[in-house]
């Protein structure tokens, strides 16, 4: 076996890895359900949440033979790992892993909620381009072989990651400012729900005036939606500086290869629009009616670029960063 | 223009009474806005607005966070279609392919400015207007900051308690008040503070307190970083219509000079003047190529291209430099940039005579990766008639099964010259320009290939073909060097660079911008903006002792609060002993 083949039996091994910590990830959510079922009926033992640490663990250990696997395919192409699609996966879905693990050890917060969101995301990402983006390695076409590949690339894979778990933040913000509306409304009346929950609210709105439902108790254990709105800011911030640098630094790499610092090829374009769109939500993080639910919105709106960047318009879209190999 | 300030923030209250909740809590108006923009739209009795007041209005407007908010969303829209639609401006050639396959609706679109959506006037009507609603919230800002900054920090509060961030200790026995209210000022002036020393305050109950503002740099950052977009704005407007960009096919052994005559083609700026083109000559010297020849799975992958180059001017001898992608020569204030490269076969046509009519290396065009080229070869003058050929060439030449040829490798290993003949008029002669890579059959008779029955000449470097019915002969010139072994024929056709010439002047001015955004971003991302006020009381409500009360207050995002007035009390007082820590949860 090559460096490369031993490359791939890491990442399939990580996949599998990674689909144990995400069953064991959404087994804890379901598991902190019926604790807190438990816990509002007045029971106070606080929940031990032991799948959630082996969940943690496993992660880790999947997280390590995705970091062999992406370490192995750079030595065995004597290059960086990310000149192709099946690198981009790789490498950014690695990221991504890394960014939500430096976040579950540094904040204050417990983020573990968070893991079957970023372990989905990143079992669909990594297992598509195992199965389906996987190229022999090939050496760096001349556009490619410059320090800017390093740099460019790795910035934009780790904004990816910071952008991901902003998201996430993000979308549980959503439900929690949900479930916080529906607990504010006075339980006897039908009043339609407040601001908070946004375009879907009706969906569930008689439920909600009927009290709360159990269902929704899984949310209690997690952190009110101010709290998350402020971490998914902080995080995404982070984030949009990274995603500011990859934009510049291609454009100063674009210059040097191409003889234009900015052409409005289509990557360039997407690149631009998720910028944008990130600096719609600093804006309307601090402007009154915008923060919030909205602000959170476009959270995750910009994310859905940043995905579609990554996968549509790498595969699909016609124009010079034609690196996917695909 | 973003404060970053999240909307629970408590210092919202500080705000004063009628101020645009746009704006960030800092921001001060001349006067109070919802009486000059008649915003009082409940009142029975409005007064009437007038041109002036409606233009106050529609300003008030246009530079208000939500209008900010929805340009940025709309600009970020308008700029989809560029990336689904074909571009003018970074892809001519689709366009002609979208019109040639749609066109029923290209010309609709068209209309609309779909081809060149980043120059269309509703795509610039979007960041205009963003910009101007940007430019009407920077000055006032600036103008509050700067007055900020020349301030004395807020005076200090009547209940700190009441503070987001708050903790109290007691003080020994003994010490005194004012030398511990000056300790704490020379700490916080230490740490970077501005810092204002307050008299005892019989109305609050002071017996002396500290007030402490830091993190002025946040809201210059903030400042910084949207000036330096309307710089790059302004930069790429202005700067960039004094330069040009040029293409030139250069073939090894030829030169080209800096003159507008000379380009293949030229794109001038607005303000562009031919006098400000320098002139110098670039010789191609040699160019050198490598293809991947050991792995199985890429084989023929380019893996350097490299044009070595002499640039001669009026002054110097020639100076050798080389041009490789990303790596351009920048020489003479302009930048020279390796796009493409190909082959440029050697073809000579002489007439029944066996005099030359024609001998040149004619640059054909690659049109796989595997360079099976396409070029044009026309013979205007010294045979009966005028003479066109329509050329593939194949560098490795090998046959498809339906009898087709293609090039399975891109070096020179089999190279195979094929030409379809064509005898007429040119179209030449009108005066009218008309492409070097394309010839216009109509009006010409095929003499060889296609339906004519006669065979497509085939040539290999070196070999001579005669057109039908005497006409004369064409021969594939081998122009490997002298010595060369009869069967290598690596070098046997000359090969051609593309060349972009470029002068940007604005570029540097762009960087420059582009760093200051990043600088800007940072600062006014990550400096944490805090007041803290310490605050003697003579007798505490909980203890017999003085007390010293350590309060925060943040402005805009600052996870680190709590800690830092924490910090400020331990470091003046020491740990909590007696008294309970009430510092709050943000």
């Amino acid at each position: 076996m090559n460096l490369d083949q031993i490359s791939i039996v890491a990442v399939y091994s990580a996949l599998a890895v990674y689909a144990l910590a995400f069953l064991a990830f959404a087994a804890d959510l379901l598991k902190a359900t019926r604790a807190d079922a438990v816990e509002a009926s007045g029971a106070n033992a606080a929940p031990r949440r032991s799948l959630a640490r082996i969940a943690v663990a496993l992660t880790v250990v999947a997280w390590l033979l995705h970091l062999s696997a992406d370490v192995l395919r750079g030595v065995a192409a004597g290059r960086v790992p990310w000149a192709n699609m099946y690198e981009f996966a790789v490498t950014g879905t690695l990221m991504v892993v890394t960014v939500f693990l430096v976040v579950l050890k540094f904040a204050k917060l417990d983020l573990r909620f968070l893991g079957s969101f970023v372990l989905g995301l990143v079992l669909l990402l990594l297992g598509a381009a195992a199965v389906n983006f996987y190229r022999e390695i090939a050496p760096l076409p001349p556009a490619l072989q410059d320090i800017w590949l390093v740099i460019h690339v790795f910035v934009a894979s780790t904004s990816v990651g910071f952008y991901t778990i902003g998201c996430g933040l993000s979308v549980v913000q959503l439900l929690q400012a949900r479930r916080e509306a529906r607990a504010a409304a006075p339980a006897a009346v039908k009043i339609p729900v407040a601001v908070g929950a946004g375009a879907d609210g009706a969906a569930g709105s008689a439920e909600a005036s009927g009290g709360v439902s159990t269902k929704r108790l899984a949310l209690t254990a997690i952190p009110n939606s101010q709290v998350l709105e402020n971490l998914a800011f902080r995080v995404t911030v982070v984030g949009f500086i990274l995603w500011t640098f990859t934009l510049m630094a291609g454009a100063i790499w674009a210059e040097k290869a191409w003889g234009r610092y900015w052409g409005w090829d289509t990557k360039e374009v997407w690149t631009f629009i998720i910028w944008v769109i990130y600096a719609g939500y600093l804006h309307a993080r601090s402007t009154r009616g915008w923060a919030g639910t909205r602000s959170a919105w476009l959270a995750i709106i910009g994310f859905a670029a940043v995905m579609f960047n990554f996968t549509i318009v790498n595969m699909f879209f016609k124009g010079l960063h034609t690196y996917s190999g695909l | 223009m973003v404060s970053y300030q999240p909307s629970n923030n408590s210092d919202a209250s500080a705000e004063p009474a009628g101020a645009d909740p746009h704006r960030p809590s800092d921001h001060v108006d001349s006067a109070a806005p919802a009486e000059r923009a008649g915003e009082a739209s409940g009142a029975v009795t409005q007064p009437k607005l007038g041109v002036i007041g409606w233009l106050r209005f529609a300003w008030r407007q246009l530079t208000s966070m939500r209008t900010a908010i929805l340009l940025l969303l709309l600009l970020a829209i308008a700029a989809v279609p560029g990336s689904l639609v074909p571009q003018r401006s970074s892809d001519p050639n689709g366009v002609s392919q979208y019109f040639a396959s749609n066109p029923d609706t290209a010309p609709i679109m068209d209309k609309f400015q779909l081809f060149d959506v980043y120059s269309s006037a509703w795509f610039s009507a979007v960041y205009l207007l963003l910009f101007i609603s940007l430019i009407g919230c920077i000055v006032p800002r600036t103008k509050h900051h700067l007055a900020a900054m020349r301030a004395r920090p807020p005076k200090t509060p009547a209940r700190l308690e009441r503070l987001p961030a708050y903790t109290e200790r007691m003080l020994s026995d003994g010490a005194s008040i004012d030398d511990e209210l000056d300790r704490a000022a020379a700490y916080l002036r230490r740490q970077g503070y501005r810092v204002d020393r307050l008299g005892p305050d019989a109305a609050t109950g002071s017996a002396g307190s500290v007030a402490a503002e830091r993190g002025y740099l946040r809201e210059t950052g903030n400042l910084v970083f949207h000036v330096a977009l309307v710089g790059i704005l302004a930069a790429v407007a202005v700067g960039g219509g004094f330069g040009f960009t040029g293409q030139r096919v250069v073939v090894t052994g030829q030169s080209f000079v800096n003159t507008l005559a000379a380009y293949d083609s030229f794109n001038p700026g607005r303000f562009f003047s031919p006098d400000t083109l320098t002139p110098y000559a670039v010789t191609l010297r040699d160019f050198d190529v490598t293809y991947e020849t050991k792995n199985q799975s890429a084989l023929g992958q380019p893996i350097d291209f490299t044009a070595h180059v002499d640039v001669t001017d009026q002054t110097k001898v020639a100076q050798p430099g080389q041009i490789k992608v990303n790596q351009p020569l920048r020489t003479h204030d302009t930048d020279l940039y390796l796009l493409g490269n190909g082959y440029a076969p050697t073809i000579t046509v002489r007439d029944p005579a066996g005099k030359v009519v024609f001998t040149d290396s004619v640059p054909f065009l690659p049109q796989t990766a595997n360079l099976t080229s396409v070029g044009v070869v026309k013979v205007p003058d010294g045979l009966a008639k005028q003479l066109g050929m329509v050329g593939f060439f194949y560098p490795t030449q090998t046959v498809l099964a339906s009898g087709a040829f293609t090039s399975d490798y891109p070096d020179l290993v089999y190279p195979v010259l094929t030409l379809n003949v064509y005898e007429g008029d040119l179209g030449i002669n009108a005066g009218a320009p008309k492409s070097v890579y394309a010839l216009d059959t109509t009006g010409m008779t095929q003499l060889t290939g296609g339906k004519t029955g006669v065979k497509s000449l085939e040539l290999k470097p070196g070999e001579t073909a005669q057109l039908p019915g005497g006409r004369g002969s064409v021969t594939f010139e081998n122009e490997s060097p002298s010595g060369t072994n009869a069967n290598d024929l690596s070098h046997s056709v000359k090969r051609f660079a593309s060349l972009e010439i470029h002068r940007d002047p604005s570029q540097g001015w762009v960087l420059a911008f582009a760093i200051l955004i990043m600088v800007g971003l940072a600062l006014s991302l990550f400096v944490p903006r805090r007041r803290i006020w310490v605050k003697a009381l003579a007798v505490s409500q909980l203890a017999d002792a003085p007390v010293l009360q350590f309060a925060g207050l943040a402005r805009g995002d600052d996870p680190r609060l709590d800690a830092a007035v924490g910090a400020v009390a331990t470091k003046l007082v020491g740990e909590v002993h007696d008294l309970p820590e009430r510092t709050l949860e943000t």
